[in-house]
């Protein structure tokens, strides 16, 4: 039997297991929902907005480790989609996004709601198709997930004009396999280099393990905690790697970087060899390249052959799936007991106490993380936006499970907090999911709340609310002679009469005293929450090496007056 | 070649012959900050397939990122850097150059030199098509300058390893494959 285009879509999509999809239509795509309708095994997530239902699909991806889907029309409903699209591009999430397109006659006339899109995310895609025959769909589809999981994974936009969606029928013909001449995503790495990297293991006397998002991506999770048991290798994380090691673990050792802990960062500093993991040596993490641990050689293991060598120069650079790779090395690393060093790391760690919160009445935003995790034993899924928040969430929430951070880290995309927190918790729906937010990203896309409340999504939404955009502020007291120009949210709505417009409890909490019995209130309500958690305007992130420089140029936080030695 | 003190290293890449691919290249190109100094394609020995020649100036390491860039598109099949290769190289060069009665006799001189062909002839000017590598393109079109070139169009270099290009490592340099691997992933035994 023949069938549209968009049957043919909707086909694929069963054909790849998808079961649930974060869309919003429009003109060009309608003719998809016409057909989706007769597809209840595809759930749709009707979004307030199609920049949610990209980060939604992000968020429902890495909280799942399948491949996100999110769907939009032609023109502006494709442009929304492009900042979810970025964020999922930076760091490397699998999301498929199915665009509509103006009619095949119509394209290059600018016709009403005609855009480029395949053009406008070439450089933030994997790849893309723009599909101008029925009988190419198929194929394009399964080409599309494939392409997005497989290697190091990305999202894939398929645009498909209207008339190719609606126009005549083809046969469905769903593709054996998938055969792209020059795509072959390596498995095992070269045995060479793996020796390589294991004769620099046994010779290291201070190692560290630099474990980033790679680690959870290719679910190398328990590969690495053998690896650092086995030669007693202290483990710093990035921030996408934070859950790929257990925080409450013996050789967690924090993170590095601008607002890392400084132990963290001083490890590395010291450090004779630096074992880099699935991560890319943002500039977030290294500071200026040339002081990055200058005392190390470096392993690089990745499954990109374009990020070795691309930042930092490494020593044995390693091309190889993460998992494949350390099952090789494995067997070649020497049990070791690194006292020395290990002793050292840990009198950085009490002579920089970075997670010691000050002692004081006031609602401190680290109390709050430090409570939240408390109370959810460190086992909830923390979705973050970007800011300050997003660094006391992952300075202070202790991760004990791999996949529980989600958060912009390369993009850095504020408002991601709230839709990747609604499809996080749709991948997962008997995990708790905390969505935590500054107000200043809560206000890009709380519309959203609308699309948890419809689709009956139970995130628990917190907001670190200081009235400013926080770390801006921050770089402007820092930087910037203290030129506090448009930082200050001088007309905030009231989050709790705002929750209850959307039919939803809100909270607000101003004292200390409160957080406890908010959270517990939050999750014992069985639906979406709105906390609203006041903080003063002028909390800082410590430490903080600023941008450019390097760990002798980190700043620690300073010693409230007459008291010594607290930071 | 050596060009604005910066190395001249010459790229060629298998495509798949589809629409929007040079798009993807030249957007990856201007995205990472390399600088193309010329690009050829046309189609291959293969049926959808076509080849790129590109000539790009920078050191080692922005080569080898501009080799990497390129084997992550999902479009290119195959990438050699023909940079430490023997190779033939060459460029077509169409010249439109002023001529009169006087001095066409001594042009028409210059472009047998050059084993260069005159390909038409007007009242005031003729259009010359000469083919080999770059210098000798240049040294033809600085000799033409003072009889006043009216129009200039290259095509940029294309280029060939000499010999059997099959099994040869560099030519195999495509995401994933062993070649790949041992060339972009140099161990770099400096200090280890």
């Amino acid at each position: 039997m023949k069938l549209t285009g968009a049957e043919i879509v909707c086909e694929s999509l069963l054909k790849e297991g998808v079961d649930v999809m974060f869309g919003l239509p429009g003109g060009a795509i309608l003719p998809l929902y016409g057909a989706l309708s007769r597809y209840p095994q595809l759930r749709h997530i009707l979004c307030r907005h199609e920049q949610a239902a990209a980060m939604a699909a992000d968020g429902y991806a890495r909280a799942t480790g399948r491949v996100g889907v999110c769907a939009a029309t032609s023109g502006p409903g494709a442009t929304n989609l492009v900042t979810g699209i970025a964020s999922a591009h930076m760091d490397s999430v699998p999301i498929v996004a199915i665009t509509g397109q103006v009619p095949r006659p119509a394209i290059g006339r600018d016709a009403f709601q005609e855009c480029d899109v395949t053009g406008i995310t070439l450089p933030i895609t994997k790849h893309n198709y723009l599909v101008m025959d029925v009988a190419d769909l198929a194929p394009a589809i399964k080409e599309a997930f494939y392409v997005a999981r497989t290697g190091r994974p990305g999202p894939v936009l398929v645009d498909i004009p209207k008339d190719v969606l609606l126009g005549e029928r083809a046969e469905f013909v769903w593709p054996e396999q998938v055969n792209i001449p020059g795509y072959n995503p390596p498995q095992d790495a070269d045995r060479e280099q793996v020796a390589v990297a294991a004769r620099l293991i046994n010779e290291a006397e201070r190692p560290v393990i630099l474990a980033g998002h790679g680690v959870l991506i290719s679910h190398a999770y328990e590969e690495l905690r053998q690896l650092a048991e086995r030669a007693q290798i202290p483990v710093v994380t990035t921030l996408l790697g934070i859950s790929a090691f257990p925080t409450d673990h013996y050789l967690h050792a924090g993170m590095p970087g601008m607002h890392g802990m400084a132990y963290a960062s001083l490890a590395v500093d010291q450090a004779d060899l630096v074992i880099a993991l699935g991560m890319r040596f943002d500039d977030r993490v290294t500071g200026r390249l040339r002081d990055f641990a200058p005392r190390a050689r470096i392993i690089h293991v990745d499954i990109d052959p374009s990020e070795l060598h691309k930042n930092i120069k490494a020593n044995a650079p390693v091309l190889g799936d993460l998992k494949c790779v350390l099952r090789q090395l494995l067997p070649l690393v020497e049990r070791r007991v690194h006292m020395e060093w290990l002793r050292r790391v840990d009198s950085l760690r009490a002579e920089h106490p970075s997670l010691r919160i000050r002692d004081t009445e006031a609602l401190l935003p680290q109390y709050v993380m430090q409570q939240l995790s408390e109370l959810t034993d460190g086992k909830a899924i923390i979705v973050t936006g970007v800011g300050q928040h997003q660094m006391w969430a992952a300075q202070h929430y202790g991760f004990k499970e791999p996949n529980t951070l989600i958060t912009s880290g390369g993009l850095g995309a504020m408002g991601f907090e709230v839709p990747a927190a609604l499809g996080a918790k749709v991948g997962c729906p008997d995990r708790t999911v905390w969505s935590i937010a500054g107000d200043g990203g809560f206000q890009m896309t709380m519309c959203d709340l609308a699309t948890a409340v419809e689709s009956g999504i139970n995130v628990k939404f917190a907001i670190l609310n200081n009235g400013v955009l926080g770390m801006v502020r921050q770089w402007q007291e820092f930087f910037y002679n203290k030129d506090y120009c448009a930082t200050v949210y001088s007309a905030n709505p009231d989050f709790v009469k705002l929750a209850e417009a959307f039919g939803i409890t809100g909270i607000r909490v101003k004292d200390k005293s409160q957080v406890a019995p908010a959270i517990q209130q939050a999750m014992a309500i069985p639906g979406p929450v709105v906390v609203d958690f006041v903080i003063k305007q002028d909390e800082n992130v410590y430490p903080m090496i600023p941008a450019g420089e390097s760990v002798g140029e980190m700043m620690e936080e300073p010693a409230p007056e007459g008291v010594q030695g607290i930071r | 070649m050596v060009y604005n003190g910066h190395q001249q290293h010459t790229i060629t890449a298998l495509v798949q012959d589809k629409p929007g691919v040079l798009a993807r290249v030249a957007s990856m190109f201007r995205r990472r900050g390399f600088n193309i100094v010329s690009l050829a394609v046309g189609n291959s020995e293969q049926p959808g397939l076509s080849r790129m020649t590109f000539v790009v100036n920078g050191d080692r390491d922005t080569v080898d990122q501009v080799t990497g860039q390129l084997g992550k598109l999902i479009d290119v099949v195959r990438i050699s850097d023909l940079s430490d290769q023997e190779t033939v190289a060459r460029e077509l060069a169409l010249i439109k150059v002023e001529t009169s009665p006087a001095n066409r006799g001594e042009i028409v001189q210059l472009v047998n030199l050059f084993r260069a062909a005159i390909v038409d002839v007007g009242a005031k000017s003729m259009v010359i098509e000469i083919t080999g590598e770059e210098d000798k393109i240049n040294a033809l079109a600085n000799l033409l300058a003072p009889f006043g070139i009216k129009e200039m169009m290259r095509t940029g270099r294309v280029a060939m390893v000499r010999g059997q290009a099959e099994g040869r490592v560099s030519d195999s340099v495509g995401i994933g494959r062993r070649g790949d691997i041992m060339d972009r992933a140099r161990v770099n035994y400096e200090g280890v």
